[in-house]
Parts: C-alpha cells; structure tokens; sequence
C-alpha cells in the first residue's frame, strides 16, 4: 500500500505543478517573458478565498470560482496595464515590469491586510479521506488529479481544435506572421494571460487546500517551482511544462522517501543539485519545442 | 483611367541607425503587376515590411485604397486586404498544413466559403490536399512556398504581395509558381512582386522598379528598363537556370 499512496501522491503533487508550470508557460511561449508577478496571481487567488471565506456567506464552490476568475482578471488587467505599453519597448523592460508587478500587489496585500498569514477556511471535503483502490487518501488529492485531467484535457482540444488554440501555437511559433494573418497581436497575448491567470488561480484553490493558509509571500514557491518544471520540461513547448510539472513531483516525493531523516531537511537542495544535473546532461529540457526563438517585439 | 491601389510616397525607413530606404515613390494600380528589383540588400524586402506594418515608416506615406496605412498594424492591413508571402516562405512549421490554411482565412472565414476555397486551393496546389495534415516543416521547400502562397490567397486579398517566390526552387517549380503569378494575373488578381529573377519577373510584368541601396533607380515598362537603363548600374544575380543576367 505504500507503493499506492507515493503513486496518488505523486499525481496528485505533480497536477498541481503541472497546472502551475503550465501556467507560466502559455505567456512566456508568446512573449519569451518569464513572469514574475505570475506568483501573485496565485496569492490574489488565496486572499479571495480568505476574504471571501471568512468574512461571506458566499457557498464554498462560488467562493473558489470567484477565487479562479480573480486571479484570471488579475492577469488580464496586469498585462493590459503594465505590459501591454511596454510591449515594444524590450524584453528587458517587460521583466523590469513584471518585477514591479509582483512587488506592487503584494505590498497592496501587505497594506490592505496583513503582513502576517491567515488561516483560510476550507470546505469539509479537503480534509476527508476516501479509500481508492485500497489506499487511504484525503479527498483533496483526488480533487487535484481529477481538475488537472479535466483542464489539461479542455485545454489540449482548446489549443488543438480552435482557431484561437491554433491562432496561440502559430504566435508562440512566429509572432510576426501570425500576425500577418490578420491576428490581433493584443487578442493572443490578452487570451494568453487570461489562461495563465486562470490556472494561477485553480493552483491558488489546491495550494491553500494544502496549507490552509495565506500570506503576501504565498507566490514565491509557485513561481519557482513553475519555473523549475519548464525549465526541466523544456521552455518552449506545453506538453513539456505539464511533464515537467510532474518530473519535479515526482522527484520531490521520491526524495521525501529515499532521503534519511537527517538529510531531510536538506530536501531542495537536494532538489536543485538534482535539477542543475540535469540540465549539464540536457539543457534542452525533457521536452524539445519545435518553436523557433522569436522575441515579440 | 486605371484606379490606383496602392501609392507610396518618399518613404524613409531604417532599423536603428542603418536606413534602409531614403525616401522612395511607388504604384500599385489595380489590376497590375508591378515587379520591384534590385540586388541583395537594395531594400525590396523593407519596403514590403512598411507596406504591410511589420515595419514602422520613418517618414512619408502609403495609401491603399485611399485610406493611410503608414502606421496601422498588420493585422489591421490584411483586414484591409493586404496579403504578404513573406521572405523565405514563413509557414508555420509546427503546424499542419490544414492549420496554416486555416490562419490564412483567419480573418474572412464563412464555413461554407472556406471548403470551396479550399477546394479551389488544391486545384492549384494538388500537393496540399494529399500532405494536409502533415506538419508543415515537413514539406519541401517549393511544397512549402506553395502552401505560404494558397495560405496567402485565403484571406481573398485585394493585392498580393509576393517576396521572392522563385528563391531557392528548382527551374521547374519555378516555372510553375511563374505559371501561376500569370494565372493570377489573368484572374484579376493586383500583384506586387519582388524578385531578384529580373528576367522571369520583367516578362509577366505591367510595370517595374528598380530599388538599388534605398533609393529608387527607375520605373518603368518593361520595354523602358531594358532600354533606358544604365546597364553596368545594375547587376541582377541568378536568372533562369542561374545563368547570371544583366539587363
Ligand atoms: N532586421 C534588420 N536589422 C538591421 N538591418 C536590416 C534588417 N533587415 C534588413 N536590414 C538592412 O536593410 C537593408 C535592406 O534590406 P532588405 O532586406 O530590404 O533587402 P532586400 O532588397 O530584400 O535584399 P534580399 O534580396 O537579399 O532579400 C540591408 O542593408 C540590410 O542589411
Ligand atoms: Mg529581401
């Protein structure tokens, strides 16, 4: 049975790095920019649910809704804002921008709220265990891989069978000539952030599902791991981001378990020695984008 | 009279520092080929860039169809009708042919319209019917400049512009996409197109210019470039069968 709760663990860990990998990748595939305020989305998401949690009667599944469409605005409006007029300029002003992004909103929490963390209420059904195929697991595990197959699967026929899904992979592929096709420029970046946000935000829900708690810092270790799964899955494709999302789930738990005790709390550096390793060995990450590197300019 | 599609006046365009067109004047009227030549480097390919808003003009002004166009977006110039076969055939690799087409009538698609286009589409470029969902880094060079040019036409442009078609095909497929600039020709398509293939080019051509290091050289018929021109002015690379041409 232990071999069956690391294998739910693990999918259910490695969703939820997934959908966050994946979410800074759909905007760096378009833009070449690596987000730095995509963190604070998740955190905008976490403060939904605090607020709305505590201080409404809002039912739990609106409240995590609202949580997700929040972040997913949040996004929006920050690429329409602070990006979209810096756009031209240079890559390096769009990640100065994402910089000041990320500092503004959480010190907009720091201010509004609290500097200190929150206990968010959380629906019953998180904390639950059901038995799956003989293992005993919390129901928030199950919740996690069952979203993540739900949205991996909407969004593998969004970006296939649409012609905004195919209008997103030519842009990440050519920018200029997609363009020259007579798509708006502002349509696939704006759909771009709108997605990015909106998977901040389902992470938002499962990552205070975890820890039952928010704080203005919460953004820090989405983004990083998010980073750290593209980098290994390979920056240019989607399909690696969501491998790369589970690799570095995968590789987490396994150290959690192979590791001594005495070395446990040495786990991520363990994590990044593995990571630098690998990426010596194949700097190209698992999976090779067949996108050629076109900045937007 | 022929009504006039297209008119740049004294356009200046540069990238940074290094400016690439000083200031040059050219036509498009409708119905027309027009041919724009000139060696390596004389700024053929810039010139199509500020037409379409790829590139932002430094000064002067491009009109089509009566309306300035000078600092629009591209997307908003293919709305237009405006539709480029950029530079090195630019099809969309990681996607399939059907896809590529599919962006192509991004702008102008009806469901019942886009089959018969299609349709249309393989009667000219039998190849993509059969490859149609390959991915289209996987044709050949000449299957991909068929597929850039049909993909082109899907947006039902009201002026096509072509950027060096012949580059890089074998003799017979330059023939063909020859064949076929004149087909569309005839259909009453209006055609700007750029070569460096000075003699292919001039013999299906209304009119042309000469573009030689951003200034433009001359304008003319046909008959006119190969009589005025100065003839040690211009060298033109690459003629039929590379046998090298001067005009
Ligand atoms: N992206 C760019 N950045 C800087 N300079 C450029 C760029 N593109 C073109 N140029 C310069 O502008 C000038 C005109 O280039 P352009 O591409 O218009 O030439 P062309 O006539 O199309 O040549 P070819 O026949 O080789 O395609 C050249 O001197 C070239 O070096
Ligand atoms: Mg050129």
């Amino acid at each position: 049975m232990i071999l069956g709760e690391f294998i739910i663990n693990t999918l259910s860990l490695g969703s939820m790095y997934a959908l966050v990998a994946l979410g800074l990748v759909f905007v760096y595939g378009i833009l070449k920019l690596v987000n730095f305020a995509y963190g604070e989305y998740v955190m905008v998401g976490g403060y939904t649910l605090y607020v709305l949690g505590t201080f409404t009667p809002v039912p739990w599944l609106a409240v995590m809704i609202i949580a997700v469409l929040m972040a997913a605005a949040t996004s929006y409006l920050t690429e329409l804002v602070a990006f979209r007029p810096v756009r031209t300029k240079s890559l390096d002003a769009m990640l100065v921008t994402s910089f000041a992004v990320s500092v503004l909103l959480q010190n907009a929490v720091l201010l509004l709220v609290s500097p200190r963390s929150r206990a968010v209420p959380l629906p019953a059904i998180f904390s639950q265990s059901v038995a799956i195929f003989g293992v005993v697991t919390p129901m928030r595990n199950v919740l996690t891989i069952v979203t993540a197959v739900l949205l991996l699967t909407g969004l593998t026929l969004l970006m296939k069978y649409t012609v905004l899904g195919i209008a997103m992979r030519a842009a990440a592929d050519k920018f200029t000539t997609t363009r020259l096709m007579g798509v708006p420029a502002n349509l696939v970046i704006s759909v771009a952030f709108i997605i990015s946000g909106f998977l901040a935000g389902v992470v938002s829900v499962f990552w205070v599902g975890r820890s039952a708690s928010v704080d203005p810092l919460i953004g820090f270790t989405p983004l990083l791991i998010a980073f750290i799964a593209t980098v290994i899955g390979g920056m240019n494709s989607l399909v690696g981001a969501v491998v790369g999302g589970f690799a570095y789930g995968l590789l987490f738990n396994a150290l959690s378990i192979l590791l001594p005790a005495s070395l446990i709390s040495y786990r991520d550096a363990f994590m990044f020695a593995i990571v630098i390793l690998f990426l010596l060995l194949k700097p190209e990450g698992l999976i090779r984008g067949n996108y050629t590197e076109e900045r937007v300019g | 009279m022929t009504h006039t599609m297209l008119t740049i006046r004294d356009l200046h365009a540069s990238y940074g520092a290094i400016t690439a067109l000083h200031g040059i004047s050219l036509d498009v009227n409708e119905g027309e080929l027009v041919a724009l030549l000139g060696s390596n480097g004389a700024g053929k390919s810039t010139t199509l860039k500020s037409i379409c808003g790829v590139l932002r003009p430094v000064y002067g002004s491009v009109v089509f169809l009566d309306e300035q166009i000078a600092n629009k977006t591209p997307e908003s110039i293919l709305k237009r009708g405006i539709s480029l076969v950029p530079e090195g055939r630019d099809i969309f690799t990681s996607l399939t042919v059907a896809e590529n087409m599919r962006l192509g009538a991004f702008v102008s698609y009806n469901r019942k319209r886009y089959q018969e286009d299609l349709e249309e589409m393989f009667g000219l470029f039998p190849i993509l019917k059969e490859r149609l969902h390959q991915p289209g880094g996987l044709l050949s060079g000449g299957e991909q400049q068929q597929l850039a040019i049909a993909r082109a036409l899907m947006s039902h442009p009201k002026l096509l512009i072509l950027d060096e078609p012949s580059l890089g095909l074998s003799p017979a497929l330059v023939d063909q996409i020859f064949e076929l600039i004149v087909r569309l020709r005839e259909r009453g398509m209006t055609i700007l197109l750029v070569e460096q293939n000075a003699e292919r080019a001039l013999r299906v051509a209304d009119r042309a210019y000469v573009l030689n290091t951003g200034v433009m050289e001359f304008s003319g018929t046909p008959e006119e470039l190969e009589n005025e021109l100065d003839i040690a002015s211009v060298y033109f690379g690459g003629g039929e069968g590379n046998k090298e041409v001067t005009l």
